[in-house]
């Protein structure tokens, strides 16, 4: 007979009070940068070295800016798990650990939110 | 409580590097670096927001032997932490852990990685036309 709650069970979390989303999520995030990814590569050898009006055109394009946006966030969302993993294995102060893991976790938000809104401003404002 | 001088189990540098453990560190490594890297995106798409001026600022930087090193750097591990992660993905599906196939994939993210990044400079220079 078990002694947890039905509700306990029901999230299926346990005692270390967390899932398996950090897990899955770096994997899922992973396989969306892996086209897009591959897009960026083969994108900026073609813009490589263009002038301003050049680059305004391809960020502003519809489907650049849509595909721009999904890997801006795939990349900060992608980083800042990996990030907080390396955080977690190599900081043994606890106190420096929460302060490193919440000063990424907002850095890749300033920066995604930051990224997107650049890429927006260019799409809407040509 | 007198905890610090209990033994120890051996550290990593007790043993041999091997193949495997050089190229599972260096998923970590490369992770980091283009985490960074990611700052040069950020400043990319900021500036041609901004304004030609901004923008040229950055385009010279990416120009500059500096900038070069360092895109070319950025570019080996993005192709390193793009092929080893793929190695990782597979191995998520409880596929290839046996010793052989582990080397064999390892090898083939070393060449691959290599090979796609030479590529790339190939073809970024040939769209400028030369060095």
């Amino acid at each position: 007979m078990s002694i947890r709650t039905p509700l306990g069970r029901a999230r299926g979390l346990g005692s270390a009070k967390t899932g398996t989303d950090h897990w899955w999520m770096q994997r899922v995030t992973a396989l969306a940068l892996i086209p897009l990814v591959i897009w960026f590569v083969v994108s900026m050898i073609i813009v490589t070295g263009a002038d301003h009006e050049t680059a305004l055109a391809f960020i502003g394009s519809p489907i650049n800016a849509v595909l721009l946006t999904l890997l801006i966030i795939a990349t900060f969302y992608h980083g800042q798990l990996g990030l907080q993993v390396v955080i977690e294995d190599y900081i043994h102060s606890k106190w420096l650990e929460v302060a490193l893991i919440l000063l990424v976790k907002g850095a890749a938000i300033f920066l995604g939110v930051a990224s997107v809104y650049a890429v927006i401003a260019i799409a809407l404002g040509g | 409580m007198a905890t610090n001088n209990r033994p120890l189990s051996p550290h990593l540098q007790v043993y041999r590097p091997q193949l495997t453990s050089t190229l599972s560190i260096l998923h970590r490594m490369t992770g980091i670096a283009l985490a960074l890297g990611t700052l040069l995106l950020v400043w990319w798409l900021i500036a041609a927001a901004t304004g030609p001026t901004a923008f040229d600022n950055v385009q010279n930087f990416i120009g500059s032997i500096f900038g070069r090193i360092l895109l070319f750097g950025w570019s080996y591990a993005l192709f390193y932490h793009l092929c080893n992660g793929i190695r990782h993905l597979v191995w998520d599906s409880g596929n290839g852990f046996e010793l052989k196939t582990a080397y064999a994939s390892g090898w083939l993210v070393v060449v691959a990685s290599i090979v796609l990044t030479v590529i790339c400079w190939i073809a970024g220079y040939a769209m400028q036309g030369g060095v």
